[in-house]
Formats: structure tokens, sequence, C-alpha cells
């Protein structure tokens, strides 16, 4: 369903002059410093649009920044000077990767934890799974039905035939 | 006439449905085979309904019957027939019966070809499945009723959105929703096993087919959207991490997961607990990702989603049918039968890594895409989650997850040996090494992490080969005896290492685009050229022209490789009066797997005209290696053990077997 999402905020956006993203006039003759500028340009999100970049977006607003963005490097700015002067002025909402603190301890930690709780639990369950008498599942035998036999016998079979 | 006929059969299928949501269940608790076969038929009548509704609102989109509102808003009479035809889905009220016709053709296949599912299984999955069904009729009855008419009919449609005037909007939302709803299936079937408080191997083996067939066309969906993304929006980027995006990779990762958790039961009775959750799980997020998408919460700038009721009744239905599902299965969980036990080193101890890793990775898109919405909520401060973020996290997840890839399929059932495993593996990582040298030696400097890259998706290509050499024989035995065991051997081994090698093949393909591409952004004059990676580009001149319903303004670009002449190339830019929008047409030439990319920008008053060229080497692969998935996934969902009913496999095919996976 992007289509609809994507369509609909490039329409709001394009109108009336259709372009996209970076125009010639605004690069910058050292190489080096455009590199940086576009790498820069890509963390920050154009405050007008959804989730754009402003080095993707072709909005006015996204334009003015971009020409901020090499005004600065062209000043002698570090990146994270200029990301710092940016985040002072427009908010921490122009960064697409937020960044760490108190209030995105979740977003940060949340994936790194989900991997490690998880990884946990099977650890743990591993290591009861070793001593069967205190595992309940340990115990317990499964006992089919006659039905189910019936069933088992005629799949093996058919099984065993070649497909397997 | 016929938007009143495809209304009043949207309300009898919704009347079907309700039938079919009580009778069966009813009949399968007081087990009477008479009220659970109800099920069978009025799937396959709901079914019926719900085509007969669709068929209607395409005739009148067809037929450009601007008495009709979403017609009207949707359609103009000058576009050409495809169009007028795709358009049908092309805003939210048709996309919503595309949903629920696509909800009641999986009910309906599961009464066709579900002949030898116990009576009681199929009786209350079809009751689950048209639960579902109930709610979205309502829903699209009640709030989004593509049928309204206009008093007063205008003579003309509003025109679709141009962007979507595309050979797209054929193939990605029918593709993309036979993934999503598809997950209604294992979902109908995981809540039913909890009802019944009965799962065996057998029901992750009537699960599996109906995964796969969801989890290939998401897979081709989630591909074509990305594709198309990628040549309409004229910036060459191919994966935003958009939250609509997000909406769609959250079911196929979880969809993912559960494909390999049920191999573990189905073949050793394991995981019963975890598959039910992760069958759950894969449906519920495509109802969050039908929410995120179709009430507005997400996108402030979607024109559509403006009324506030759809979004809080598909917050009803997600939380009536996630909560409950939920609760039902922490009623039911622990009364389910641990399964077979294996050591922590085995396929199944793979297995489970792989969900370990998948479920994780799944976790962050959720968390990344919910995360500004949460904060917002609760603060009322604004806070982005982007690209870079998910970049970030995605790559930690997945490199350890493809390292570990070729490991699975090699690995033996209950307890491993996982040195011999690597020692098998041998060969996959000699290729893997030289591959990272020769790329260490061409690039020279760059990042050091390309050729590692490289040498990761090398590793899996050979990976997934080797699975398919050691059981064949190849290298060992005669070609011939090799090609007869190959032909012999299931095909479920065979689409596993489809889906692995695309996975390869997609990795390869965004190291080309990512690292080695190059990009020029300039404005020429006619008679100019520019070049790139030794092709150049002579700008020509623009021409006007008038298509069926746009002007375009196209510019007229040679194209020569090393001096030879290969091609021309003619990006446009369209404007469409009756939206008074313009789109951007980029112009495309694939060479080999590399392709130029060309989209024009704003004209200057001295004839000149801004444009911005790539070179993407390796870009088709990103996509090929998501064919090559779903590739995979037919040919898995092709193995006669698979397919429901199947008769007896012939004699004779026995010199090809293999032991046991």
């Amino acid at each position: 369903m992007r289509w609809l999402r994507h369509a609909l905020m490039i329409v709001a956006l394009l109108s009336p002059a259709c372009a996209w993203a970076v125009q010639p006039d605004e690069v910058l003759s050292d190489p080096a410093l455009e590199t940086r500028a576009r790498v820069l340009s890509k963390e920050l999100r154009c405050l007008v649009c959804q989730n754009q970049s402003i080095d993707d977006s072709a909005a006015p607003l996204a334009r003015d920044l971009r020409v901020l963005v090499r005004e600065r490097l062209t000043g002698g700015d570090s990146d994270q000077q200029v990301l710092d002067y940016l985040v002072a002025r427009y908010g921490e909402f122009v960064l697409l990767k937020p960044r760490f603190a108190w209030h995105t301890a979740l977003l940060w930690l949340g994936p790194p934890g989900v991997l490690i709780g998880g990884g946990l639990v099977l650890l743990l369950t591993a290591w009861r799974r070793r001593r069967p008498e205190a595992s309940p599942a340990g115990r317990e035998v499964e006992v089919l039905t006659p039905a189910e036999e019936a069933r088992l016998a005629g799949l093996m079979q058919s099984g065993q035939a070649g497909d397997r | 006439m016929i938007p009143e006929l495809g209304h009043f059969a949207l309300v009898l299928a919704l009347a079907l449905a309700l039938i079919q949501a009580t009778v069966p269940m009813f009949g399968a608790r007081r087990n009477d085979p008479l009220l659970m076969g109800v099920a069978g038929t009025t799937a396959i009548g709901q079914f019926c309904f719900v085509a007969l509704s669709f068929a209607a609102l395409t005739a009148c989109y067809v037929q450009s019957d601007f008495s009709v509102l979403t017609v009207f808003e949707n359609s103009h009479s000058a576009m050409p027939l495809i169009y007028k035809f795709t358009s049908t889905w092309g805003n939210h009220e048709g996309s919503m019966l595309l949903w629920v016709l696509i909800l009641a053709l999986f009910g309906a296949m599961v009464a066709i070809f579900g002949g030898n599912l116990p009576d009681r299984l199929k009786a209350n999955v079809l009751g689950v499945q048209s639960w579902i069904a109930a709610s979205f009729f309502l829903f699209i009855l009640l709030t989004s009723n593509p049928f309204l008419r206009i008093a007063d009919p205008p003579l003309e449609g509003r025109d679709l959105n141009p962007l979507l005037q595309d050979l797209g909007l054929a193939i990605h939302p029918p593709m993309l929703y036979l993934g999503y709803v598809g997950f209604s299936i294992t979902f109908s079937f995981a809540i039913a096993a909890l009802i019944d408080g009965r799962v065996d191997a057998a029901w992750a083996r009537w699960v599996r087919p109906w995964a796969l067939l969801a989890w290939t066309f998401l897979t081709l969906g989630i591909a074509m959207g990305s594709y198309w993304a990628y040549y309409t929006l004229g910036w060459g980027g191919w994966w935003f991490w958009d939250p609509v995006e997000n909406a769609s990779l959250m079911p196929w990762i979880a969809g993912t997961a559960l494909l390999h958790s049920a191999v573990v039961m189905e073949k050793r009775n394991a995981l019963k607990v975890w598959t039910i959750l992760l069958a759950i799980l894969a449906f519920s997020l495509s109802l969050v990702g039908t929410f995120l998408v179709r009430s507005g919460v997400i996108t402030s700038v979607h024109a559509f989603a403006s009324d506030p009721t759809r979004g809080i009744f598909i917050l009803g239905i997600l939380t009536l049918f996630i909560g409950g599902a939920l609760a039902l299965f922490a009623w039911r969980a622990p009364m389910l039968k641990q399964g077979g036990l294996f050591a922590p080193i085995s396929r199944e101890g793979a297995l489970v890594l792989n969900n370990l890793f998948l479920v994780t990775a799944c976790a962050t898109v959720f968390i990344g895409t919910l995360y500004p919405l949460a904060y917002t909520a609760v603060t009322g401060e604004m806070l982005s989650v982007g690209a870079p973020f998910f970049n970030w996290t995605f790559a930690p997840l997945f490199i350890p997850l493809m390292v570990a890839v070729p490991f699975g399929p090699l690995m033996a059932w209950k307890r491993g040996d996982l040195l011999g495993v690597a020692q098998r593996l041998i060969g996959a990582a000699a290729i893997a090494l030289i591959g990272i040298a020769v790329t260490f030696a061409v690039e020279g400097g760059g990042p050091i992490l390309v050729p590692f890259a490289i040498g990761l998706a090398l590793y899996l290509l050979a990976g997934a080969a080797t699975d398919l050499i050691e059981r064949t024989g190849l290298l060992k035995v005669p070609v011939r005896t090799a090609l007869a065991r190959a032909r012999g051997l299931p095909r479920s081994a065979w689409g596993t290492a489809f889906a692995h090698a695309g996975l390869a093949v997609t990795l390869l393909g965004i190291i080309g685009e990512t690292q080695w591409g190059a990009e020029r952004i300039a404005d020429v004059k006619p008679g100019q050229v520019l070049s790139i990676r030794r092709f150049d580009f002579q700008f020509d001149g623009m021409t006007n022209r008038q298509g069926p319903n746009y002007h375009e303004l196209a510019a007229h670009f040679t194209v020569r490789h090393g001096g030879d002449f290969v091609g021309v190339m003619e990006p446009s830019k369209r404007s469409f009066p009756s939206r008074g929008t313009d789109t951007n047409e980029a112009a495309l030439m694939t060479r080999g797997f590399a392709q130029l990319y060309l989209s024009l920008g704003d004209p200057g008053p001295d004839g000149s005209i801004a444009v911005r060229l790539y070179y993407k080497p390796l870009v088709l692969l990103i996509w090929l290696g998501a064919v090559v998935m779903a590739m995979g996934g037919a040919l898995s969902l092709s193995d006669r053990r698979l397919r429901v009913g199947a008769p007896m496999p012939a004699r004779g095919k026995a010199a090809a077997m293999q032991p046991a996976e």
C-alpha cells in the first residue's frame, strides 16, 4: 500500500513545480565536502514531509536545509556541529536517527533487549531440558490414539515410497 | 442498477459470513457433521457474492459510471482501459473490497482443497475465517461503501492519481494482498487448534502450504512495490523504511519465521506453542499494517483517510482479533503438550536461532515504526525514526543470521555436529574468501565492509548449493546419477536452496547498488554530453507529445558506451490537466544486471534542463533475489507431501532416496 502513501505525498509536495531533490546549483565544487553534505542530508528529515530525508525531498524547505548544511560545511563546521546546529534550531525531530537518551532508551534498547532476552530464555530452556527430572515435558509420554496410529502408518508408507 | 447489485451482493456476502461464522462452530461443538458441512458451502457462496460485488464495482469503473462517488473521484473517461480497470482498487473503498475478496478467496480455497482436513478442524478454521470476513464486510458497508451514488452525476471524473496510472497498480496491490490476507488462513488454523485444544504434527503439515502460499505472494508483492517505487519516484531509491513499507515487511518477517518453525513442528512435533503464536502474530501484524495504512494515523497528509470513524472501526477490529487471539492463546497454550526434545546443536536448534533473529528483526521494525506515534501520544513532542535508524539496527541482526543460514539445512535433526557441518561448509567458506580477496584487490580503498559483504553473499550462495551438491552426490558420482538424484530430491529441498540463494542474490544487489553506484546531477544544454562510468549521454533536445490524458515533455538522449551507440533514453515530465498535477517519468536502460537511470528536473531559461543520472550496478539483483526466493516458495509448495489429497506416489523413484533431512 505504499503507493498510495507515496503518491499522495508526492502530489502534495510536487505542485506546482515537479522536480526531484538535490538541484545542480546546490552542488558544492569540493567533492569531499559535497560527499559529506550528501551523507548528512540522508540523516536529516524534511520537516514538512512524511518520513523523507532532505536528500530525497523536493520540498522548498528541504532545499533550504540542504543549502544551510552546505553553508555550514563550507564555513568549516564538523559533521557533528552541523547536526547540533540543526537540532538547536529545529528540534530533535529533524534527526531521522534519534540520539540515544532517556526518552529514546526504549527505542534503542528494545531490539537488543528482545535478542538478549529471547536468547536467555532459550538458554534457560535448554539447560532445564538437560535435567529431565526438572521438566514435566520430559516425563510425559505422548500416546497416540488408534486412529492417529493408523494415520501415521499411512503417512509413513506414502513417505517411504519415494517422495521423501 | 449495477452498483446496487454490487452493494446487495456485498450485503448477502455478509449474511453468509455470519452463518458461516456461527453454524459450523456450533456444529463442531455438538459434533454434528451436517452443521459442520455448512462451512464449505457458505465459504464458496460467500466468495461468489464478494466476487460479484467486486465485478460490479469493476464494471462501474470500466464504464466510467460517474454517478458512483468513488468512480467520480478516482477515474476519468480518457484514461486507457487498463487504468480504468486497475483504478477499481486505486482508492480506499476499492482496495478494501479487494482485501475482502482475497479473504473470501482463501476461505473458498480451504473449502475446496481442504478435502482431507478433519471435519472439526475445517469447520472451526472456516468459522474463524468468517469472523474476520464479517467484521471487514461491516467495515466496508458502514464506513467505506464503494457503491455510494451521487444525486447529480457529473459528466467527467476527477481522474486517478497520475502516479498510480502505472502497470504497477495492476500487479502490486493484488500480490501484496494475497500475501497479507493469506496469513488469515494460518491465523484461523491457529485459533481453530486452540479452540479444539489439540495441535499435532499433522496440523503443521496442513498449515504449511497456506503459509508458503501467502509468503510467496507477499515476497513478490513487496518486491514489486519496491521496484515500482524505484522507477516511479524519480530518485532511484528502492526501500525507504517508510511506515507503509514496514507494515508489509513485518508480516513478511513473521511469516518467514512461521515457515521455519512449522517445519520443526511437522518433522519433530516440537515448538508447537511457538508456531501457534507465530501464526497469530503474522496475521496480527497484517492487521496492524492495514490499520496503519487505512486509518490515517501515520499519514496526516493522506487525503483519503480523513474520516476518523474508519480508523476507530479498524482499531476495534484489530483489538478484538489480536486481543481475543492472544487471550485464547494465553488460556489454552499451557494445555498443549510439549513435543519432541532436541539438543541445542541440531536442526531444530538452528531453526530456533533463526526464529530468534527474525523475531528480533520484526520487533525492531515494529518498535521503530510505532515509537514516534507512541512518543507523540505520551509526550506531545515529535520524534523521527527513519532509514538511518533501521539501517543501523538491521545490519547487526542480519549478518549473524546470514552466517547461520547455510548451517540449518546441513544440520541433523535432534543432535547435530557443529564442527562436522562447518567442515562441510569449507568449500563455501573458501569461495567466500576468494570473493573477499578479489573484491579487496579490485576495490583498493573504499569501505572495509564491502569485501566482507560480498564474501557473505557468496558464502550464502555456495552454502545453499552445498546442500544440493551433497544430496545429489555431484562431484562424487557420475553426472548422470547425480542428475537422476537431483530429479528425485524432494521439491522442498530445492525450495530451501532457492530461497536461501535468493537471499544471497538480493544481498549482492544491495551491495552493488549502494556501494558501487555513481550519480551525476547537472544542467545540460542541447548538444552537450554527460558522462558516467564510460557511458556518454548526449542531450539532443526536448519534444512535446500528447498522451491519452496528459501532455508530455520528453528529453531525448543518445547513449554511447565507449563510443559505441547503445540506445536512446527519453525521460519525461507528464502533466495531467484533470488533476493539475505533474509526474516525472524516469528513463531506465538495463545493461546486464546494471541499470542506467535518468530523470529530469526543472528546465532552465536558456533551453537547458537539469538531469539526475545514475549508474546502478547489480541493482536488478535486488528484485531478482526476491523472485528467486518466491520460486523457492513455489517449489516447496509443489512438494507432493504438502499437496492436500495427493495421489499415492509412483513407484520406481526410490533410486533417488536420500537419508531423511
